[in-house]
């Protein structure tokens, strides 16, 4: 049944439904807290994901692998391909828009999209600045190596954060590298008072208020997921071991030889990341994960767009 | 009185801090614990279904055999509430949304409820509602679900748009919206203090 708001029917002025306020951006982020999100490029695909178990599917036209390994300008997935996911599940679907594009992020509002991703995964449009996420409805989630930019980006209205990872290459060392950057930033403000607290908002470039929240909380004031070359279900179980509220996972699932196995392996170990025992069980047999990549290797590091 | 949250996925934290909150503000001694195995419901005195999504929550409700422990809990007097996805889970009767995705409902409550009936995440609101035996409240809405219809022993106890948005039935509390993100913890309060009745 669609929202109708038929005036005739409507027993409370329209003045007094509130959408798109910061605590239901930040609530939708909650409420995926513990899951999987997949990227999927079809509705076939989509259809394994949720039947998985996957909290909610990234559309895209292609999985990070291939977009790195076609090279060129990566832009937002076609309307059609995203609506063909959209009908598809019952899910939340996210899409990409390119960072700084906020025309691409208007599109994907328009088509329904229930979260954008302000990717480097794609090509950046802007050389200047982020996406201005205040000004939209639907939450947003933004890549982060470190508590600075995090601390940016939620300035900017990101409802969730993610580690950047290095997407496509199945090489789980950067995601660490960017979650262990951010819990060790965050525990250092632990003891500090404010005169300190303001010196390392100069020194990362974030919001004093933000530095301040987060010394208090002792995390970050959104949800905050890992991304970025995660392959195996011992990749997200380490990544919710290293404190992550749940996983992406981009090429790992359907660049694997077995999907649908590798899909629900990724689920139970996320749902039971503490156990070992459960997770050598489901581990066993998946076939070949996605072939990796060296880091050293990459001509282009996705990591390194945005600021 | 010992709460126990299903933590397998979705706003456990936030649960957990209100019906902390709800137990200092009315005097209730005891513990919240985040339940993520059948052994965690042992001694539990009530329960909360936590919002998130409701195929996935019920896959592991099935697979860690916490679906029969609740059942039999829900037999036995004891209260759950479920927000949202939780909701959902406590309804009899789902609609094609739940048929289409084989969600296997708990089926504790004699109502029929509509997944997503309000639209997308774009569609998502917050507004004021009024709620039997609690007053206003601040009611924020996520993808949420309706309650089309109740039978028996339940009853409606807050509607929008002439849905149901909040429904009991004993001391089995369901709602289409999510009183743990907002600082109102009044109607966590109400569940403890209906769950605690002899």
């Amino acid at each position: 049944m669609p929202f109708n708001l038929d005036m005739n029917k409507v027993p409370y002025s329209v003045e007094r439904i509130n959408r798109g306020t910061e605590r239901i951006k930040r609530g939708f982020a909650a409420m995926q807290k513990g899951g999987v999100i997949m990227d999927v490029t079809n509705s076939e695909q989509a259809s394994i994901a949720e039947e998985a178990g996957a909290v909610a599917v990234m559309a895209l036209e292609r999985v990070p692998a291939d977009i790195r390994a076609a090279g060129g300008v990566a832009r937002m997935a076609d309307p059609e391909k995203i609506l063909e996911i959209i009908d598809a599940v019952t899910i939340p679907v996210m899409a990409k828009a390119r960072i700084g594009h906020f025309v691409e992020a208007q599109i994907l509002q328009e088509l329904g999209v229930d979260m954008i991703d302000e990717s480097e995964v794609l090509t950046p449009a802007d050389p200047f600045y982020h996406i201005d996420k205040e000004q939209f409805t639907v939450p947003f989630v933004c890549g982060a190596r470190n508590l600075g930019e995090a601390l940016r980006r939620i300035f900017e209205g990101a409802a969730m954060i993610r580690t950047k990872g290095e997407a496509g290459t199945g090489n789980v060392i950067e995601a660490v590298r960017h979650q262990r950057m951010i819990m060790s930033e965050i525990h250092k403000l632990k003891a500090m008072d404010d005169e300190e607290l303001f010196a390392v908002s100069r020194e990362i470039q974030a919001p004093f208020e933000l530095v301040k929240e987060v010394s208090e909380l002792q995390r970050l004031p959104v949800v905050n997921f890992a991304a970025g070359g995660i392959a195996t279900p011992a990749d997200a179980a380490l990544m919710m071991r290293l404190g992550s509220d749940g996983v992406f996972v981009g090429s790992g699932i359907f660049k694997s030889q077995n999907p649908e196995k590798m899909a629900r392996a990724i689920v139970e170990a996320v749902h039971n990341y503490d156990d070992p025992k459960i997770l050598a069980e489901v581990s066993k047999g998946l076939g070949e994960a996605m072939k990796g990549l060296e880091i050293s290797d990459l001509e282009t590091k996705l990591q390194e767009r945005g600021w | 009185m010992k709460v126990a949250v299903i933590a397998f996925q979705g706003d456990v934290s936030e649960h957990i801090r209100m019906t902390e909150e709800a137990m200092k503000e009315l005097g209730i001694g005891g513990s919240v614990v985040a339940a993520r195995r059948r052994k965690d419901l042992e001694g539990a005195d009530a329960v909360i279904l936590p919002g998130g999504e409701s195929t996935t929550i019920s896959k592991r409700l099935r697979a860690s055999g916490m679906d029969e422990k609740l059942r039999e809990m829900a037999g036995e007097g004891k209260g759950i509430m479920g927000t949202c996805a939780g909701c959902i889970l406590l309804a009899k009767k789902g609609d094609e949304e739940v048929e289409k995705t084989d969600t296997k409902l708990l089926g504790l409550m004699d109502m029929e409820i509509d997944r997503n009936a309000f639209g997308r995440q774009r569609e998502s609101f917050e507004t004021e509602l009024n709620v039997e035996g609690i007053g206003k409240i601040n009611a924020v809405f996520i993808r949420a679900p309706a309650i089309l219809r109740t039978w028996g022993d339940c009853r409606t106890i807050s509607e929008f748009e002439g849905m149901g948005v909040a429904a009991v039935q004993g001391k089995l509390m369901a709602l289409s919206f999510h009183p743990e993100l907002t600082d109102d913890c009044r109607m966590h309060g109400e569940f403890l203090k209906n769950a605690a009745k002899d």
